[in-house]
């Protein structure tokens, strides 16, 4: 049981960034949203490549003893970097948005229109 | 003629390179980096023509990036191109050529050009690295280059609020189907211990997990596509970037429609041709469920395009419906899998593709053109502009024929295998298919008479028509339209044939790498 709690802490990332994406109108919000979804996932790859009482996977002067697969933290990392200009960009946009709108409102952001 | 094994690798390298030249190029001569960057692009373009000859004639190539010869499985990048992806290459590479050939005049009078180009170049090499690659990581890595790439591009107008508006909702939107993706790839992996798409689908056992991996590819790379419920973005998008944009993101749409593809007929066609544990097959399931929202995108589109009155909205609704027809012809082929006409209608499904991204991109060249000569972009405001711009009306007209499949344009070819098949499936599908094709064509008529018809405005005295690299861009796609419209089994013998028998014949993609020992 006690090895399921980061998946549950996965679900719960996940649908907390859901919840605030869908219900929250504040754009920044909503990219808190996005993020927090990402953590989510990251977690969940973490999570996957890690085994009961393994060390870090560096071979140099290593004690010895179970590693954790590296290639999930591999792609975590790639993952966050990407998630770091996804944020950026989104947050550059929402810099626009204000400038251009006044508000970060997402019912006041709605020029585009059937 | 022996073409190198690094082929595939350098498709991507070279655009990816070009990028990151282009400000430095851009520091000495503004026109220096425009013929840069169309060099780049035909060079890139050339190689891909080659690499599509040699596959056609020799099979698979796979291109392995590190070690090859290791005795334990290992998690490595590879590129795997088959039929399908140097398909969707092809597509692309012209596309993004005859843009930046339209940017040359479309684009002169902006700022920011340097960024501009090095955005497209790496949306490139987003697409191309997409279409070609066989690991379902690096693939999720290229969809968030695509998507960064083309989110900057859509608010590249950041002057435009409207711009700005359709570029978050489209990188929310991006942002969230990428992070599905990953999801999904994290399943699979956690499951099989794989990243490659040709081991996964080796052992693809279909479990319930399995079943999640599946839905969220498909919704996730599905709304990427546009097809209705999740269209929302799309005309959003299409309607406020710059016109050279919205051709290109035809194509990085496009680039996920075929992720689509290769999920359903590559990573589950082991599991989805051999396991049935509905009352139908699960093929048979999946099937109907693409069909009933391709039907679903058809209609939205056409009903949504009828009531528009800005001009490149109304052409991105009508991208919808075309969306909506691929699927269609997909989706029964998959319904139909092993049946002669559900292979007839995966290869109008198919062929609808390549035919999409020259018709709608056309149109959207001719909106850009009226806007660049007029600044006008409500069709409200329009009117008789065939006057003063003859060419442009030309291309139009072939878009619009195109589009709304008439004969003798390349439409008309792939949306006949799409009813062929369809009616032998269900003739409601193709009733209404055809139904909706005659209000597409109703509706760009009336843009036609609307935009280009009547008397005469004062206002548009004085205007010209548009600087020759539009012309000839346009001129580029419309000479591909009325070529493969009239000889259609040209690119349908050559090209799509074979495509839509590489997506079936998924168990050569598998052994090629699997069985291979690679």
């Amino acid at each position: 049981m006690i090895y399921n709690i980061p998946y549950i802490a996965v679900v719960g990332l996940i649908l907390l960034g859901m919840y605030a994406l869908v219900f929250k109108r504040n754009l920044i919000k909503m990219v808190i949203g996005i993020t927090l979804i990402e953590s989510g996932v990251n977690m969940f790859l973490i999570t996957l490549g890690y085994r009961k009482e393994s060390i870090a996977p560096i071979y140099t002067s290593s004690p010895g003893g179970i590693m954790s697969l590296p290639v999930p933290q591999a792609l975590t990392l790639t993952s966050i970097v990407i998630g770091v200009a996804v944020t950026a960009l989104m947050l550059s946009l929402v810099i626009h948005i204000y400038r251009h709108y006044g508000s970060l409102d997402a019912k006041n952001v709605r020029r585009l229109k059937e | 003629m022996n073409i190198p094994e690094y082929t595939p690798a350098l498709i991507v390298a070279i655009p990816l390179i070009g990028a990151f030249l282009t400000p430095l190029i851009s520091r000495v001569h503004d026109k220096l980096r425009n013929i840069f960057v169309i060099l780049v692009l035909v060079i890139n373009a050339s190689l891909v023509f080659l690499l599509a000859y040699d596959i056609l004639k020799n099979g698979i190539q796979t291109y392995i990036f590190g070690a090859r010869n290791l005795s334990y499985p290992i998690v490595r990048i590879l590129f795997e191109v088959d039929a399908m992806s140097i398909f969707m290459a092809i597509i692309s590479s012209i596309i993004v050529l005859v843009a930046v050939l339209y940017s040359w005049s479309f684009m002169k009078n902006n700022t920011g050009l340097d960024k501009y180009y090095t955005l497209i170049l790496l949306l490139t090499a987003g697409i191309l690295g997409m279409v070609m690659t066989g690991d379902m990581f690096n693939f999720f890595v290229f969809l968030e280059i695509t998507s960064i790439a083309s989110c900057a591009l859509i608010a590249f107008w950041t002057s435009q609020a409207e711009s700005v508006e359709a570029g978050f909702k489209y990188i929310v939107i991006s942002a969230m189907g990428a992070l599905f993706v990953l999801f999904a790839v994290a399943i699979l992996y956690g499951q099989y211990d794989a990243l490659n798409i040709a081991q996964l689908a080796d052992v693809m056992q279909y479990t319930f997990l399995d079943k999640i991996a599946l839905v969220l590819l498909i919704v996730a790379l599905a709304m990427k596509a546009g097809l209705v419920p999740m269209h929302m973005w799309l005309p959003d998008s299409y309607g406020s970037a710059p016109s050279t944009i919205s051709l290109v993101l035809v194509g990085a749409t496009l680039a996920s429609l075929y992720g689509v593809l290769r999920v359903v007929f590559t990573l589950y066609g082991n599991a989805l041709s051999t396991i049935a544990n509905f009352d139908v097959a699960v093929n048979v399931f999946i099937g109907w469920f693409i069909i009933a929202l391709a039907i679903l995108s058809i209609i939205v589109g056409v009903i949504m395009a009828l009531i528009q009155t800005d001009f490149k909205r109304l052409i991105a609704f009508g991208a919808v419906a075309e969306i909506g027809y691929m699927f269609l012809g997909i989706g029964a082929g998959l319904a139909a899998a092993g049946t002669a006409y559900g292979n007839v209608a995966l290869q109008g499904g198919i062929f609808h593709i390549f035919n999409d991204a020259l018709d709608v991109g056309l149109l959207f060249l001719v909106a850009g053109a009226i806007y660049y000569a007029t600044k006008e972009r409500s069709l409200n405001s329009m009117g008789g502009l065939a006057r003063n711009m003859k060419f442009t009306t030309v291309f139009f007209i072939i878009g619009l024929l195109a589009v709304a499949g008439m004969p003798p344009m390349n439409g008309f070819a792939s949306k006949l295998l799409i009813y062929e098949s369809t009616f032998q499936l269900n003739p409601i599908l193709a009733i209404v298919a055809i139904l909706c094709s005659i209000l597409l064509l109703a509706m760009f008529v009336k843009v036609f008479y609307s935009a280009f018809m009547g008397p005469e405005l004062p206002k548009f005295k004085k205007v010209k028509e548009v600087p020759k690299s539009m012309l000839f861009a346009m001129g580029i796609l419309a000479t591909i339209i009325v070529i493969f419209g009239l000889f259609p089994e040209i690119i349908l013998n050559n090209i799509v044939q074979p495509a839509a028998d590489a997506l079936l014949g998924y168990s050569e993609y598998i052994s090629q790498v699997v069985a291979g020992g690679i």
